[in-house]
């Protein structure tokens, strides 16, 4: 009878464990991506006076969140571009002049606050277009949120299922103790020491399912994080929580959850059989 | 001890099960409670039992109100009133000494406290070569016996026995009797639900008759119905 519940527990544990590594680790994406993408172009009007220059310059500088400011003409952003194309760096030769702007490059604290740096930027005059990397982070985030919003979800509904097994699987044991109970009551014992038994018994319940969970848990993602880590030199497990960091979250949020799943499923399927 | 005023039970549907009971049982009484099925007799037992609500009236007892009491007090009263029902309800995988420490053990008795009273309650009720066996190894009478030792052993001011004989032949019956005589003797009040006329009749105590849910006779020393008993 207890497998059907420590089973439930241990499946409702083992998701929420999944989504939790993939939450934290798109989280590492996304503060990665920040950090990564903390530059704002700023692309200019062609052949601009050195007063004009110097104007959005030093309105740059002005505000708040701007770590630096620098030039990059337009011979510097096709050098870096020839470089970073690499071997397909031929294509360019064949330009007879060169179409890029000249730029600046602005570094900034938090890409994601950005926004109305940019909007002031826009306004000065000699600027073509900014452009930053907000998109890319909005969408991190969106998707984050996604998966957080779609772990919740699942989540929710597994623990339900599984108070609801619980309260089945300790129900049909309190029915079977139903006539004990029942002389119980009528001798004058309070509702707490007909309880007591079931909960505890519920919460073991709750707690052998987490350690299964937390077991299947550490050791499955030690060993798919290992294996990557081989097969793709860690160009995939950088962003990758590490199993030993999440190891006691892990146990104290699993320990907690299944032994409260545990004692509401008894508390739910008894309160039935206590009204004598 | 135990008090009703104006008492009325009503059930959901509109049934009503007790109209206008008045009466007061007083300390160290022996009462029988007569009437036919469904006269009212289990239904004054529950609410005595608070295992159901009034609908309208007063319940006293050991002059204390009990007409309204919160859930988690009710098993405060439960421990003042021993309960003894027709079919026994002991627990088959208990011994007896087991089922009557269970008893103790719920009300948080001391374990010496225990061992000390079990066995002198079932020397009370002469079973205490039977300590060791089971329920279903006992006779009826045996049984009963039993589940009255349960009912006492926390010494409660009140006994109530539903139908306590309804089980058993006239001869156990009488046994039963005895042993309740015996504890009545000690000072606990008894209220006995039952049919048997025969021991209604020659036990000579105060009777309370109940007809369609209305008290129609409250005699001392009374006999099972209002007849003169076969002489």
């Amino acid at each position: 009878m207890g497998a059907a519940s420590i089973t439930s527990i241990s499946a409702v544990l083992l998701i929420l464990g999944v989504v939790l590594i993939l939450v934290l680790s798109i989280n590492n994406v996304v503060l990665d991506t920040k950090v990564k993408f903390d530059e704002i172009e700023v692309f200019l009007e062609d052949d601009l006076e050195s007063t004009v220059l110097d104007n959005i310059e030093d309105k740059v500088k002005g505000q708040t969140g701007v770590i630096s400011i620098m030039f990059r003409s337009k011979d510097q952003a096709l050098a870096l571009m020839k470089e970073e194309w690499g071997d397909e760096a031929y294509l360019l030769e064949g330009l007879d002049t060169n179409p890029l702007p000249d730029s600046y490059v602005v570094k900034v604290n938090d890409i994601e606050f950005a926004e109305n740096l940019v909007n002031t930027i826009k306004t000065l005059d000699g600027v073509e277009e900014v452009k930053y990397y907000k998109d890319i982070i909005d969408k991190l985030l969106i998707f984050a949120g996604y998966i957080r919003f779609g772990g919740i979800v699942i989540i929710g509904i597994l623990v339900f299922i599984s108070v609801f097994i619980i309260s089945n699987t300790i129900k049909i044991t309190v029915s079977s103790r139903r006539r004990e109970i029942n002389i119980m009551k009528y001798v004058g014992a309070t509702n707490g020491y007909i309880r007591g038994p079931f909960i505890i018994e519920g919460i073991l319940f709750g707690i052998i399912g987490a350690a299964l969970s937390i077991g299947l848990v550490y050791f499955g993602y030690d060993y798919f994080y290992s294996s990557m880590n081989e097969k793709l030199y860690n160009l995939f497990t950088f962003y990758l929580v590490s199993p030993e960091s999440i190891f006691s979250d892990i146990a104290i949020m699993f320990g907690t959850i299944g032994a409260g799943i545990g004692a509401l499923g008894s508390l739910v399927s008894l309160k039935r059989f206590l009204n004598v | 001890m135990i008090k009703f005023v104006n008492i009325c039970k009503e059930y959901k549907a509109g049934v009503t099960a007790l109209y206008n009971i008045n009466t007061e049982i007083d300390k160290g009484e022996f009462v029988f409670l007569v009437g036919s099925s469904g006269a009212g007799k289990s239904t004054l037992i529950k609410l005595l039992l608070k295992e159901e609500g009034i609908t309208s009236g007063k319940m006293f007892l050991n002059n204390k109100d009990i007409t309204w009491v919160p859930n988690r007090r009710i098993p405060y009263i439960r421990r003042q009133i021993g309960v003894v029902f027709q079919d026994f309800r002991l627990l088959p995988n208990k011994t007896i000494y087991e089922n009557v420490a269970f008893a103790m053990e719920i009300v948080g008795a001391h374990p010496k406290e225990i061992r000390r009273r079990v066995p002198m309650i079932l020397s009370m009720v002469d079973l205490s070569r039977k300590a060791g066996s089971y329920p279903d190894q006992l006779s009826g009478g045996e049984q009963q016996r039993v589940s009255i030792a349960r009912a006492i052993v926390n010494n409660p001011p009140v006994l109530i026995a539903d139908e306590p004989t309804g089980n058993l032949d006239p001869d156990t019956a009488g046994e039963i009797m005895r042993v309740l005589q015996d504890i009545n003797n000690r000072g606990t009040t008894i209220l006995m639900a039952t049919h048997a006329k025969d021991i209604v009749n020659s036990m000579k105590k105060r009777v309370i008759a109940l007809e369609g849910g209305r008290l129609v006779r409250d005699e001392e020393k009374g006999g099972y119905s209002v007849e003169i008993p076969n002489i």
